[in-house]
């Protein structure tokens, strides 16, 4: 860590330096970003949104821990390994349209019902939402994966 | 002269001011003197996008664009504290913020 003050020789000073601030505000505001991240992603079939871009914004939340905190303590927090999010993501976006082979109809066919729930009345039940899960993760897990691993490397 | 020609030329008037102020930033930008003014420019470019893409939405009627107002205002947020940490630190994401090295 090459910063200003221990160049000035304040060696200990920085050790204990502590960003108060930005490590509350970053708490809260995770938060509030993986929540608009959702809606985005569960607002993306009929207005503006969707998995990729929903992805892109869970990852920018995770990238303002990542620069509040420090990789271990996010690896701490969400034990996750991106490659395998990749994996999962890949397996749901190619899966489910090749399912539709089972049911007699074309490739990417979109199914879709509608169902009545007592307290929020009818519901759309559509398969490109499975679809969209596995962008969702691909890009999620693409984005953090190449973060992580350019910040790797020493300054 | 109705309420929605005076709204028309209210709303090109702040386009254009919004515009202007953008080149300033972008000369900010491009010749400021230290990083620092680079980094204050920036953020500042990305409020005044705010606004325009505001503008934009109510002249065309449209109110899909609020989401992309929150998405630039959070990229925005995102990219001043990624500058800041490296300003005063030298490096953006630390592997162990505890160690010496």
């Amino acid at each position: 860590m090459k910063s200003t003050l221990m160049r000035a020789g304040y060696k200990k000073v920085s050790r204990q330096m502590n960003d108060v601030f930005l490590q509350f505000a970053s708490k809260v505001i995770f938060f509030l970003i993986v929540m608009f991240a959702f809606n985005l992603f569960f607002a993306g079939h009929y207005t503006p949104g969707g998995g990729f871009v929903g992805g892109l914004l869970g990852a920018s939340a995770v990238v303002l821990l990542l620069i509040a905190f420090d990789r271990k303590t996010v690896h701490k927090m969400m034990p996750i390994d991106y490659r395998f999010m990749i994996t999962l993501g890949l397996v749901f976006a190619g899966v489910v349209p090749t399912l539709s082979f089972l049911f007699g109809t074309p490739f990417f066919q979109h199914q879709f019902t509608y169902v009545e729930v007592p307290i929020l009345q009818e519901l759309s039940l559509h398969t490109a939402v499975l679809f969209d899960i596995g962008v969702f993760l691909t890009v999620m897990g693409a984005c953090l994966l190449i973060i992580t691993l350019v910040a790797e490397e020493k300054a | 002269m109705n309420a929605q020609s005076v709204l028309d030329v209210v709303l090109i008037f702040s386009i254009l001011v919004l515009s202007f102020a953008m080149l300033g930033m972008m000369y900010r930008i491009v010749v400021g003197p230290t990083l620092h003014d680079r980094v204050l420019s920036l953020d500042a470019l990305g409020v005044l996008l705010m606004g325009f893409i505001a503008l934009i939405s109510m002249m065309i009627h449209s109110q899909y664009l609020t989401v992309v107002i929150l998405l630039i205002g959070i990229l925005a947020f995102i990219a001043t504290i990624g500058f800041a940490k490296y300003l005063e630190k030298g490096l953006v994401i630390e592997n162990d913020r505890d160690s010496d090295d």
